[in-house]
């Protein structure tokens, strides 16, 4: 079967299997665009995913940034400005997470990720493949711990601790260290990438909002995989999926290793329309959606509220009380902070929701309808990070030229940009750009709110209002806090 | 015949809102005719803050900053504003401009006075804040546009 034929099929099977919300085939129609291209199709491409080596190299790249970044924590300046553990990890990689990987890629991140990589030797007893010499007493992780709570609460610690992890590069390598041990204990222990399944709060920041970027592995013929009794995709999968029941991109982390498993050559990945995931149904029916992700969406939404209030606000007292850790301002920070996430904005939500559920006479039970309207808040709270991204980290990146020249901020000057002051000037257009990105990602959030709602009663707009006020509410504050 | 004259409201519909977005963006907010005046400011500046952070003054303010570093050296500088002044301790720097600028500034602290340094700030808010206004009713013509058509 030559490749255009392939394309074909695959374009069959996708329609008869996701039937798509409105708005995403009419705009792939108004571009002449297909729905989906399958970059493993494309020669260039291919050896690129098939071969383990590209990703290899990338891995053993980042493993030993990662291992350098630890170094120059623990041994370089405290100062967070002259030391490359605080400038690469929060200000270069935490600006790439936010602004490409997590937008443009979904979790491309977690496929170069160094953080579960010698567990993941240990595990299978090898760097490429499993072999007969595998360490770990390879246990199911729990049941009761499967989700996204263990990676919202995850966040929730970042947040109360942010003034001194974001700021202090002992610190910074210290939790750094503590997740690469964490993930090493736990691939002994449990079987496959539990760690960064349940516990990585970066894992459950990326995977939550990899539902809205255009990439997706997913299997082209089902009647395939059906009748392949070996299963090697599932077998080989260090995330433990199987890519025929892939409901969305949350947990995929764009490894390869079913494609490479797959003797039927069976598996696309496919670049896609944006926020596909969101508000698609399948099979004729919704996606129910999941508590933990709708908390761990709201926990977002109140990070980057909080984040943005103590980074880049005026207010000295709200900085200095972050920063006192176990002091008692430090204490009213955190009740404040933990506050707003676990009760104000949940609350609020589930309010907004069972406003619209009442109003519009829908039946569906609250905790359902919460769970599914939560795919509204994923662009609000991608846009809104991405915004605070931008008077964040622009201002800064005059640090990055700075500590490449001394990494560890012992006075070196390798490249000779040890000294520069030059930072790019984003004054001028980074108030209205953050303007601009806060209503993208609202316009967004109320195009899921009115699809969601379309399908789901004949009372749209009553659905809707409560919902996207709430949406309107975050979006005012975010503007106030950002440009105010 | 129905189909055409709902195609026509419905494209009457995103003709009102395109006009009012288009209102929203350029419209001119209400001025407060003052006459331009002079206004001291003594800032003090200590590890992370600046007392006070907030500045509210109106466009053409001739405005003098008198920084003081009460424990290490800072500095000010403003965004948008080429300025920069740096005060060593128990030190005062001078700084003077003309707000010809209208909008809502961060100033920022120049020089690397501790951990929490790149995120020392305060605001310098000149006249009214027409983008915050603007950013606000646009997000509110957003979420109507939202709800345009779905059913009731």
């Amino acid at each position: 079967m030559g490749g255009a034929e392939v394309n074909k099929l695959q374009g069959a099977m996708w329609k008869e299997r996701f039937l798509t919300g409105e708005s995403e085939r009419s705009s792939s129609r108004w571009l002449g665009l297909p729905e989906r291209i399958d970059l493993y199709r494309i020669p260039w491409i291919r050896p690129l995913l098939y071969s383990r080596w590209p990703q290899f190299l990338a891995r053993a790249l980042t493993l030993a940034g990662f291992i350098f970044t630890i170094t120059a924590g623990l041994l370089g300046s405290r100062v967070g400005s002259h030391n490359f553990a605080i400038i690469f990890v929060w200000i270069a990689w935490w600006t790439a997470l936010k602004l490409a990987f997590i937008p443009l890629g979904g979790r491309s991140w977690c496929s170069v990720c160094p953080i579960p990589l010698p567990g993941e030797w240990l595990q299978q007893g090898g760097i490429f493949e499993n072999s007969r010499g595998r360490f770990g007493l390879n246990l199911r992780w729990p049941k009761r711990l499967k989700g996204s709570w263990l990676q919202s609460g995850g966040f929730l610690l970042i947040g109360l601790f942010s003034a001194v992890t974001l700021t202090d590069a002992r610190v910074t390598a210290w939790v750094l260290l503590g997740l690469f041990g964490l993930a090493i204990v736990l691939s002994l222990v449990v079987e496959r990438r539990a760690f960064c399944s349940y516990i990585c709060p970066i894992g459950g920041f990326t995977g939550i909002y990899a539902k809205t970027a255009p990439v997706e592995v997913r299997v082209i013929d089902t009647a395939i995989c059906a009748a392949h009794r070996e299963k090697t995709c599932y077998q080989s999968c260090p995330w433990g999926l199987y890519p025929l029941a892939l409901r969305d991109s949350a947990q995929c982390g764009l490894c390869m290793e079913c494609l490479r498993a797959c003797p039927s050559d069976n598996i696309a990945v496919n670049l896609r329309p944006f926020g596909t995931d969101l508000a698609a149904e399948r099979r004729g029916s919704r996606s129910p959606g999941r508590l933990d992700e709708a908390f761990l969406a709201l926990v977002m939404l109140g990070s980057a509220l909080a984040f943005s209030a103590v980074f880049t606000g005026p207010w000295g007292a709200l900085k200095a009380a972050a920063f006192a850790i176990g002091s008692p301002a430090w204490l009213l920070y955190g009740l404040g902070f933990l506050i707003l996430n676990l009760a104000v904005l949940p609350g609020a939500f589930a309010t907004a929701v069972w406003a619209g559920q009442r109003w519009s006479g829908a039946k569906a039970q609250l905790r359902s309808a919460v769970a599914e309207q939560s795919q509204v808040l994923l662009p609000l709270g991608l846009f809104a990070w991405i915004a605070f991204t931008i008077s964040f980290a622009f201002p800064k990146m005059n640090y990055v030229l700075s500590v490449i020249s001394d990494p560890l901020g012992w006075g070196w000057n390798l490249l000779g940009t040890a000294n520069t002051t030059w930072s790019p000037d984003v004054s001028g257009f980074s108030p209205g750009l953050q303007v601009a990105l806060l209503l993208v990602g609202l316009a967004w959030s109320a195009s899921v709110a009115k699809r969601l709602a379309m399908t789901n009663t004949g009372r749209a707009l009553r659905q809707m209002l409560p919902g996207l006020a709430f949406c309107l509410a975050f979006s005012l504050a975010m503007l106030w806090l950002l440009v105010g | 015949m129905r189909e055409s004259s709902s195609r026509w409201l419905r494209g009457w519909r995103w003709a009102a809102l395109a006009s009012l977005a288009l209102l929203a963006l350029f419209l001119p907010l209400p001025v407060n005719a003052t006459t331009p005046v002079e206004r001291t400011f003594h800032i003090q500046a200590s590890q992370f803050a600046y007392t006070p952070a907030v500045l509210a003054v109106n466009p053409g303010d001739r405005v003098t900053i008198e920084l003081l570093a009460t424990d290490v050296v800072h500095g000010l500088s403003i965004d948008g504003y080429e300025l920069e002044a740096t005060a060593d301790p128990g030190q005062t720097a001078r700084l003077t401009f003309v707000a010809d600028r209208q909008g809502s500034f961060r100033f920022r602290c120049t020089v690397t006075c501790g951990n929490l340094h790149p995120f020392m700030i305060g605001k310098l808010q000149v006249g009214q804040n027409a983008l915050l206004w603007r950013g606000a009713l646009l997000s509110a013509l957003v979420v109507v546009a939202g709800l345009w058509g779905a059913r009731k």
